[in-house]
């Protein structure tokens, strides 16, 4: 009995033929996964064919979609997001996301971090203060914005608003976070410097990313999963995925021979 | 057919341009010994500048495509095991020319009795072969004739073993030709090593169409 707890624990993210609806459209077809608690897993496959609504089972964004069906079962910590009471706002804490464009709030750089601690109830200045530098400091992003965290996140780069909003994330302490092709509207420089992060979190977070870029989801992921039509293809190693991928449409994917 | 195909196909045709190369250098080699002509020996040592510049172009293809389309499953394995069977070919190439220069360097004919001894033809055409099965293995993607290879290096084997005893027998016998016995064995020597270099580039074969490494283990 013991044991069957340990090994469940290893998992911190389950999907158990997970299906879902957009009205008649049959959008993910009966998807098991199971994530490993720090590591980074890619999502891929070419446009349309599930990974970003997939994405977005693990916070319910995909709540907000009129005519949205979802069956079969996400666990979160070993827990239901779906059927179980659980509080929306508290699984959104637990299960950050990225965008694919950075969209920092028309704040200064410093409320854009604290904005989510403030939702959260929390005024305690030295805490915030506190909590602000650390984000920024994970997110790699305080040695550029220390001295000018008053001004507006608006006169960012592109890619240290991306870094911004990954520090926002990271604010209110989630263990996952989402990451819907953080890195597709940044130069090199900045996309290696996102990559880099990813690296790190992964000591402390669990991290799923969608990518159309292969090369990037075989420099930042431990597992990659292969969606097509809504179906999983395969899932497995990120390092035998593109050595030698076990299904032929896998192959033709990564290799850029599909259709 | 993408961009990365059309290079692999021109990278393979590359390959099989070369490997009729050196299967005719070899051929070439054992015309000059059966025939005793030198001026094909000859042939086959002057030959060897063009079989080192299709070694570069070939390395130099792999690297552009290394760089320029970041090849990733069977493509990627194409372009490790090209690059392997390349140095591989160059080799060969090699031992052809050094067989060309022990023809040469015996200033007479090798007489048609120690070739015969040396089962010297059966080398040749056994060598010839699997450079023949390898290159069909390539092109037709038929990892199962790839593996033939690596059965008839067996043969090599055996008659390069062989070669020893035979040798100390006629300098026993009749050391006055020990001039022709030590280069009909070096030749047996580097025919042996064609065929490792033929098993080697079989085995990338092997990897590139299956995904396995078959070397430094039992081979079936």
């Amino acid at each position: 009995m013991a044991e069957e707890k340990e090994i469940k624990k290893t998992f911190k993210i389950q999907t158990k033929d997970l299906h879902l609806h957009y009205g008649d459209f049959h959008a993910l077809k009966g998807i098991n996964i199971a994530i490993k608690t720090n590591t980074v897993t890619a999502l891929i496959g070419p446009s349309g064919c599930g990974k970003s609504t997939y994405l977005r089972v693990f916070n319910r964004m995909n709540d907000l979609i009129t005519g949205v069906k979802i069956e079969g079962s996400v666990l979160v910590d070993d827990v239901d997001i779906y059927k179980d009471k659980i509080a929306i706002d508290n699984l959104r804490k637990n299960v950050g996301m990225v965008f694919q464009k950075p969209n920092p709030f028309p704040k200064s750089i410093y409320e854009n971090v604290a904005y989510g601690l403030r939702v959260n109830g929390i005024n305690d200045k030295n805490f915030i203060d506190e909590r602000v530098e650390r984000s920024l400091k994970q997110a790699a992003l305080w040695d550029e914005v220390q001295d000018k965290l008053k001004k507006s996140a608006m006169a960012l780069s592109g890619g240290q608003q991306q870094r911004l909003c990954i520090a926002r994330t990271l604010a209110v302490e989630p263990t996952v976070i989402l990451m819907d092709e953080p890195a597709s509207a940044l130069d090199p420089i900045s996309t290696a410097k996102i990559e880099e992060l990813i690296h790190e979190l992964k000591q402390k977070y669990t991290i799923i990313i969608v990518t159309h870029n292969m090369q990037q989801a075989g420099r930042v992921s431990d597992r990659t999963a292969f969606f097509y039509l809504g179906e999983l293809i395969e899932y497995g190693n990120t390092k035998e995925i593109f050595t030698h991928p076990k299904n032929p449409r896998t192959q033709n994917y990564i290799t850029g021979r599909f259709g | 057919m993408t961009q990365l195909e059309l290079k692999i196909n021109e990278l393979k045709e590359l390959l099989s341009e070369m490997t009729n190369l050196v299967r005719l250098q070899l051929t070439k080699c054992e015309d000059a010994i059966m025939h005793n002509d030198h001026a094909i020996a000859l042939e086959v040592m002057a030959k060897e500048k063009r079989v080192n510049a299709l070694e570069l172009k070939i390395d130099r293809d792999c690297e552009n495509v290394i760089a320029l389309f970041n090849p990733v499953a069977i493509d990627l394995r194409f372009i490790l095991a090209t690059l392997k069977i390349n140095t591989n070919l160059e080799r060969i190439g090699d031992n052809a020319d050094g067989i060309a220069r022990y023809i040469v360097d015996l200033k007479k004919t090798f007489d048609s009795d120690l070739v015969e001894k040396y089962q010297l033809a059966e080398m040749f055409q056994t060598a010839v072969s699997m450079v023949d099965d390898t290159i069909a293995s390539l092109v037709n993607e038929d990892s199962k004739m790839a593996r033939k290879v690596l059965d008839k290096d067996e043969k090599l084997n055996t008659i390069n073993r062989q070669a020893t005893t035979v040798t100390l027998d006629l300098i026993k016998n009749a050391p006055e030709r020990a001039d022709q016995y030590l280069l009909l064995l070096s030749i047996i020597r580097k025919l042996e090593r064609v065929g490792d270099q033929t098993q080697n580039i079989a085995e990338e074969i092997i990897f590139f169409i299956e995904a396995k490494v078959l070397k430094h283990k039992d081979k079936r």
